[in-house]
């Protein structure tokens, strides 16, 4: 187990530093020049000279890969373009928003989804359990970002009850410090993004929930439980649900991954300062050491996610041998 | 091949969610290609009134049955045009994945060994790659149009398929047919794609639905957050048009056709891959 661990663990950081080597190229290879938002070409020539040295931009290519990996590792992002501020400055709170929006909101869908669903299968072939199979196949194929407008026409412009966007009144916390994640203002900001994220993130769990459900149906053991003379309901819940519940945990950190991943969506809806946002923000305004710094942050959760869901499977079900 | 496309219909064709969902899908392939020429107006025209005033933001009316943009334009005919983009994003994507995807798949399943481990690494790297933000900052690098967006997506997407071929062609590759082939001689290539490929077709199809859901569904959260193609109108940048005008919440009409459009199409999606799945899986079937 500690070898399996250690092993795995080993892949992540890899992984990571894959990413990292990817980012770097692609913003030196690919087309279009980053830098002409900063360095601009109608600067003198001596003046651009002057900076690409500033910039460490006139070093050969493998001699900036290894500072920049340095540099990573000290978790120096560089200065931002925009702000001229270090861009380390800009991220961290972003983090901590993002997982305040996300993480809540994912482990509620899938408690809900898991319930929902072992309902359903419980209720299978009623119309009921088609219309809810139905319906949450709908919900989970509409964009989230077209949810969220809605939401808020109906909720907010419409009815009042919550804030258009933001993570408090613009203004009330001019320090944005931990005071401000107490205070009630703050969670009347994070209902709705949660409310919409949750009840679209929660479609998944459910359809799986059913489905690994149904399929336990046949099963040997749900057979014997029921030769037991245990009411349907017992069987179901008892039996089939604890197993189903199995597959359905172990999807919970890589859907999670990818729920960040997919922040960038429901954060500019909501206008929520995560780290989606602030890359979306910081690529509009040409500012590529933060989008970078916001990009890699993102995929650190999500390899991050994919780990634990890999550890969880283990965890969770014995008959995984680790070799 | 044929007896493939063949037996897809058959099975999609039993139960009520297969057949609706395909028939979705039929009227939106055919929108996709007479959508341009059915639109009763320009898509990007200013519409005035008989008075000759700019038809900002007007609401459903005999005229435009679902209003105007705050430029004017007719939304009806923006919807109508956006069908192709849609589906031709999500369709080439499709392709490319479960093409790119399949092969990964059999080549790392057939030959194991270091082959599989260095493949299947390279799968879990792209696994652990930020969708979305990935393709967002692609294309902000190499600038916005559907080529691009297809390249890009198509290059994150393939590493599910991957997984699952994989997986199918393990427990194939022990199967007896595979070694009678090898008996008689067969090549490695010739195994893996004439005796295992068709076996996996069934696999590869249900890919392709859910590559299709996901691409369709992408393609227009590129066009809400203002990454997609400046000079084509698809049902995200009709969304990002209205949100980045602000009057989105004014103007219902203009907001909400294009998300119910994509809701439906991806549904439709779904309702095929599942039902074909149901056939091909067995386990999934429901009494």
């Amino acid at each position: 187990m500690a070898g399996y661990l250690l092993r795995r663990f080993w892949h992540m950081v890899l992984t990571l530093f894959a990413m990292a080597t990817l980012m770097f190229f692609l913003f030196r290879l690919l087309p279009g020049d980053p830098t002409a938002t900063v360095i601009s070409p109608s600067l003198y020539p001596k003046a651009q000279e002057a900076m690409r040295q500033q910039f460490g931009l006139d070093r050969p290519l493998f001699e900036q890969y290894l500072i920049y990996l340095r540099n990573l590792c000290v978790l120096d992002f560089g200065i931002s373009f925009q702000t001229n501020r270090p861009v380390f400055e800009m991220i961290q709170g972003r983090l901590l928003n993002t997982i305040l929006l996300i993480l809540p909101s994912m482990l509620a869908a899938y408690l809900l989804g898991a319930g929902i669903g072992a309902i359903a299968a419980w209720k299978r072939g009623s119309a009921a359990e088609v219309s809810l199979v139905f319906t949450a196949t709908a919900l989970q194929s509409a964009p989230l970002f077209w949810l969220g407008m809605l939401a808020i026409l109906l909720f907010s412009i419409k009815l009042d009850l919550f804030p258009i966007g933001h993570i408090v009144t613009p203004g009330m916390f001019p320090e944005q410090d931990w005071r401000m994640y107490l205070s009630a203002d703050f969670l009347h900001h994070l209902a709705l993004p949660f409310l919409v994220n949750t009840l679209y993130q929660l479609c998944f769990p459910l359809l799986l929930m059913r489905s690994t459900m149904l399929s336990t149906i046949g099963e040997d053991y749900i057979e014997l439980a029921r030769m037991k003379g245990l009411s349907e309901r017992r069987v179901l819940f008892g039996h089939a649900a604890r197993n189903a519940l199995l597959p359905l945990a172990t999807t919970l950190p890589m859907i999670l991954g990818w729920a960040v991943a997919g922040s960038v969506v429901i954060e500019t809806v909501f206008s929520w300062p995560g780290l989606g946002l602030l890359m979306i923000d910081a690529i509009s305004r040409a500012d590529y050491p933060v989008a970078q710094a916001a990009f890699l942050l993102i995929a650190v959760l999500t390899v991050f996610g994919t780990f634990i869901a890999d550890l969880l499977y283990g965890l969770l079900d014995p008959r995984i041998v680790y070799a | 091949m044929p007896t493939i496309i063949l037996d897809f219909f058959r099975a999609v064709w039993r139960g009520p969610f297969g057949p609706t969902g395909l028939v979705i899908l039929g009227l939106c392939v055919a929108l996709a290609i007479l959508g341009p020429a059915i639109a009763p107006y320009d898509p990007v025209a200013r519409n005035y009134d008989a008075a000759g005033k700019l038809l900002r933001l007007a609401p459903p009316s005999w005229q435009h049955w679902l209003g105007t943009t705050l430029l004017g334009r007719d939304v009806l005919s923006q919807m109508l045009v956006g069908a192709r983009p849609a589906l031709l994003v999500g369709g080439l994507t499709a392709l490319g994945t479960v093409l790119i995807g399949v092969n990964i798949g059999l080549i790392s399943g057939y030959f194991g060994g270091r082959i599989d481990s260095f493949l299947m690494r390279l799968t879990d790297m792209f696994l652990g790659l930020p969708f979305l933000p990935f393709i967002i900052i692609v294309l902000s690098l190499t600038g916005r149009s559907l080529t691009t967006m297809v390249i890009a997506m198509t290059l994150v997407m393939w590493r599910s398929t991957a997984r699952v071929v994989r997986a199918q062609v393990l427990s194939l590759r022990e199967m007896p047919f595979v070694a009678a082939a090898r008996i008689t001689g067969a090549s490695d290539l010739a195994i893996i794609y004439r005796e295992i490929a068709p076996n996996i077709m069934p696999i590869a199809l249900v890919s392709v639905a859910f590559a299709l859901a996901w691409a369709i569904i992408t393609e227009a959260s590129i066009g809400f957050l203002g990454f997609g193609d400046p000079s084509v109108v698809s049902w995200g940048s009709i969304v990002y048009d209205a949100y980045a005008s602000q009057m989105m919440y004014r103007a219902p009409w203009w907001v909400v056709p294009p998300g119910i459009a994509i809701m439906v199409l991806v549904s439709a999606v779904y309702f095929v891959g599942r039902a074909y799945e149901q056939v091909v899986n067995p386990r999934l079937r429901t009494g």
